[in-house]
């Protein structure tokens, strides 16, 4: 269906190729799914299939791709529209109408189909997605799941052979993953849709994937084959198999219940896991006491008690638009309660001036790009430590520190995400806030980014830090956590210790935990076997 | 491509049975459908025009009051729908500020009714003919608050037809030819709300910074990283557009492009020099044959100009009875009311010097209350599920 042959890919201003020596043929009616580190061309690989690389990012393409037998070079990227399917990472920025039902069918006028054709398939489309109900909304009124299978729907009704994802789950909440991934499937077993996808939370979709496209990193040229086959030499890799790995399974479990069916042995052979060492009882820094805030006309928070503690890490969890950005905005007073009390640090956020409150707390927020204004690294700590009034070199040192290989004179926005990341906390951290947030974190990192930031939130913990992090990614909640809260329609339904929390419900259980439970992480066993963790 | 052309010169033949039986019921007033979004738009500027032709209160007050009774009766549950009360709302600071203008400049009118004096500020004597404070006449500020009303009708106009039907359902109905200007119309409509939510955005994330959100220095250090966020995003869009088929065209001759475009620029050209033609004062009898040639002569280029295009239309909106009638009652309401000032002009524009008390003349009432008709005879908009 997609054959490459000695495809390479050159940008202008990049010294080494992003992609070069790529020769492989995607069969057709398979769900092929892209793994490898930040950086290694994924998101390349998948725009030369639908003609954007080079059509429109520009760059130098090498080679010849092929998709049902038509030439990416010869044909631009709107000719290709009829055989390929193409999503990005932000619904939002796809759509071109404002209801689910024009959307859907927009496609299909481009391509001049006829009237009743085009009535039929929006009806197929409709019901095969899970639709139907929101036909007529607006499109800024759906949750990010329904977005993205808007999206999805909205390619397909022109009936494409292939579809091609860049990392359609990695900003959604798990529920909605699973809604997103199960459409996928469908596609797969009936229509036999070749579907070439690409994602960093491996632990959601590898289990689905008929074959693994594996981009080992600049240099090594990609292969494809066996899913199992593939994760025991990737670079990246989901905790299922990491814990096979470690277990010596072969071949390697990719699913949760493969694993588990193999892991009756290595329970028996496991010890209780050690209690944790709940961090000493101390005074809350930060707490919200029956908490009501609006957003325009919608409540957002409904009577939220929380109360965070030095050394503690706290990981808040629940739907896109539960209200955890809402909670977190408030504590940093960018939304005023309704109703209720905020303290931070004694103060009051919302009226509190910033210069006062950064000393107290400190967020970065989804997008790091939004707190750096500067030109390059060098400028934007010295004016962190303006704004902070800190010693000059204050945010320099903590950005060495953090991440020791940054040039002062890159732009932040040429930062790979992990890296930008970085460079927003310790821009936060420059004023030294006893209370520090961060909004989804882990969106866009690979697992070697996550487990620098696991690295770096934990020595914060154990300097005294309270910190609360939003987010999705249960992997992350399970290994960094103390603490989990769980928010839902406004109100927080679950606050407990972790294991406790993500224990008891099946949607923000980390997969060690479904196949070894209590156990929560593959550190975790490896420690309590006396192994060392796979690398 | 070959198959969907197939597709479309022979459909197949279960569907061929279908659109007569399906026309006669989809146009039943009791089946819940939208309003072709021409029919909204007509009925309003109707009511627009109607409006600038009087500046009697009661009238006014009386159009206002139609617009929003069909707005309230017939407007859907989509976020476009909430427009109506944004546009009061900016009708309401207008007459506001014609209001204090005319307290503070003094007003065009004379007046012998003063209501009190506000201190006057000297000015130089280049400043001959601007006056700042001084007497208030009882004239000056009702002939303001009669302009300044008429101003607030004609925006609610514009807000009745913006919450009935959104424009960029309107700009879909565009002929195919210019269908383009339409999307990028549509795509610059959505960018402003996002300006604005990207300034909001960036203006809080000052304070993480510890700065001040407030003032202007806070709008105008966010605005290149604003701008580079909305250059982003329509790039994004472009690109997504493009793999969507966006922009694909049929095989046309190159002398019927050209030809297309000659006659679309030529009657453009001849609409333009007839509309001067038929503005200015004077007698200008060639001005009408040229505006009709020069209309024949632009449609005819956007014909042949939508060759070009392979589009086709979903679900495009009839245009039945109740899209009629809805534009006839608009229209009546103007036609009345511009054929009524031509006849009486003083009942439409009741006098201020001296001041008297406007009466509402029977015949502009009866018509005004003609466009609450779409009210009763067009078919409820669908409600979206929530």
């Amino acid at each position: 269906m997609i054959t490459f042959e000695q495809v390479g890919v050159q940008y202008a201003d990049a010294s080494a190729p992003a992609l070069s020596g790529v020769e492989l043929t995607v069969p057709e009616g398979e769900l092929c799914l892209l793994v490898g580190p930040s950086g290694s061309g994924k998101s390349t690989l998948l725009g030369t299939v639908c003609g954007l690389v080079p059509h429109f990012t520009g760059g130098t393409l090498t080679g010849r791709v092929t998709v049902a037998g038509r030439d990416t070079r010869t044909h631009r990227p709107r000719d290709l529209a009829d055989v390929v399917g193409t999503v990005g990472q932000d619904p939002a920025a796809h759509f071109v109408t404002d209801t689910v039902e024009e959307e859907l069918a927009y496609g299909m006028e481009s391509m001049g189909l006829a009237p009743a054709v085009m009535r039929r398939r929006v009806e197929e489309t409709l019901d095969l997605l899970g639709l139907a109900e929101l036909r007529g909304r607006a499109l800024s009124s759906l949750s990010g799941g329904q977005r993205q299978r808007v999206a999805i729907g909205s390619v397909l009704t022109v009936h494409p052979k292939v579809l091609v994802l860049d990392e359609p789950t990695s900003a959604l909440d798990p529920g909605a993953a699973e809604e997103v991934l199960a459409v996928l499937q469908r596609l797969v077993h009936d229509l036999g849709t070749t579907v070439l996808l690409s994602e960093h939370r491996l632990e959601r979709v590898v289990q689905y994937a008929d074959r693994v496209l594996l981009l080992p990193g600049p240099g090594e040229p990609p292969v494809l084959g066996d899913p199992a086959a593939l994760m025991a030499r990737s670079p990246v890799r989901p905790p299922v198999v990491d814990l096979g790995l470690l277990a010596g399974w072969t071949p390697l479990p990719l699913t949760v219940r493969d694993a588990r069916r193999r892991a009756a042995p290595l329970r028996a052979q496991l010890p209780p896991p050690a209690p944790q060492s709940a961090p000493a009882p101390a005074e809350p820094v930060a707490t919200a006491s029956r908490l009501v805030v609006s957003r325009g006309r919608v409540p957002a928070l409904r009577g939220v008690e929380l109360a965070l503690v030095p050394g503690q890490i706290t990981a808040l969890m629940g739907r896109n638009g539960a209200g955890k950005s809402t909670l977190l905005g408030t504590l940093v007073g960018l939304h005023a309660p309704d109703s209720g009390t905020v303290r931070v640090n004694g103060l009051v956020p919302h009226r509190s001036r910033p210069k006062d409150l950064i000393r107290s707390v400190g967020l970065v927020p989804q997008d790091p790009r939004d707190l750096l204004y500067a030109e390059t690294v060098a400028e934007e700590c010295a004016a962190a430590d303006r704004d902070a009034d800190a010693e000059p070199g204050t945010c320099r040192a903590l950005l060495a520190a953090l991440l020791p290989d940054v040039a002062d004179d890159r732009h932040p926005r040429d930062l790979s995400e992990g890296q930008r990341l970085t460079l927003a906390l310790a821009v936060v951290l420059t004023a030294r806030p006893p209370v520090l947030l961060l909004d989804e974190p882990t969106r866009g990192l690979d697992y070697a980014a996550k487990a620098r930031l696991v690295t770096v939130l934990r020595a914060l913990a154990a300097d005294g830090h309270a910190v609360l992090l939003a987010t999705h990614d249960v992997e992350l909640a399970a290994e960094l956590a103390h603490r989990t809260a769980v928010l839902a329609e406004g109100e927080i339904v679950a606050d407990g210790p972790t294991p406790e929390v993500v224990l008891a419900s099946p949607t923000f259980a980390p997969q060690t935990a479904k196949i070894l439970p209590p156990y929560l992480t593959v550190p975790e066993v490896a420690a309590a076997l006396d192994a060392e963790p796979p690398r | 491509m070959s198959v969907h052309r197939l597709l479309r010169a022979a459909p197949a033949p279960a569907d061929s049975t279908l659109p007569h039986a399906r026309s006669a019921a989809a146009h039943s007033r009791a089946l819940a459908r939208q309003l072709h979004p021409g029919a909204w738009w007509l009925w309003s500027l109707g009511l627009a025009a109607a409006a600038s032709r009087t500046t009697n209160p009661l009238l006014l007050l009386l159009i206002l009051a139609v617009a929003g009774y069909v707005v309230a009766a017939r407007r859907g549950d989509a976020p476009w729908s909430r427009s109506y009360a944004a546009f009061l709302r900016l009708g309401l600071l207008v007459l506001a500020a014609r209001m204090v203008f005319a307290v503070l400049l003094g007003s065009p009118v004379g007046g012998t009714h003063v209501l009190f004096t506000l201190p006057q500020v000297p000015l130089p004597a280049w400043a001959q003919g601007v006056r700042l404070g001084g007497s208030v006449t009882l004239e000056g500020v009702l002939f303001a608050l009669y302009e300044g009303l008429r101003l607030a009708v004609l925006l609610a106009c514009v807000g009745a037809a913006n919450a009935l039907a959104s424009p960029s359902r309107l700009l879909r109905s565009l002929p195919g030819a210019l269908y383009e200007a339409g999307v990028a119309a549509v795509v610059a409509m959505t960018f402003a709300p996002n300006l604005v939510a990207d300034v909001r955005r960036l203006r809080a994330a000052r304070r993480l910074r510890g700065r001040s959100d407030r003032g202007v220095r806070a709008v105008l250090s966010v605005g290149l990283p604003v701008l580079e966020g909305a250059l982003e995003r329509s790039v994004a869009l472009a690109a997504a557009m493009d793999t969507r088929g966006f922009g694909r065209t049929a095989a046309v001759p190159r002398r019927l492009v050209r030809t297309a475009g000659a006659l679309t620029l030529a009657g453009l050209l001849a609409v333009c020099s007839a509309t001067y033609g038929l503005l200015t004062p004077g007698a200008h009898p060639w001005a009408l044959p040229v505006l009709l040639a020069g209309a024949g002569a632009a449609a005819a280029g956007l014909v042949l100009g939508g060759r070009r295009t392979v589009r086709t239309r979903y679900r495009p909106d009839p245009w039945a009875l109740p899209e009629w009638l809805t534009a006839a009652s608009g229209t009546l309401v103007a036609a009345v009311l511009i054929w009524y000032a031509g006849r009486w002009p003083g009942a439409l524009a009741p006098s201020v010097v001296p001041p008297t008390a406007p009466s509402l003349p029977l015949l502009p009432a009866l018509a005004a209350l003609v466009g609450l008709l779409p009210a009763f005879v067009t078919p409820e908009p669908p409600r979206s599920t929530r």
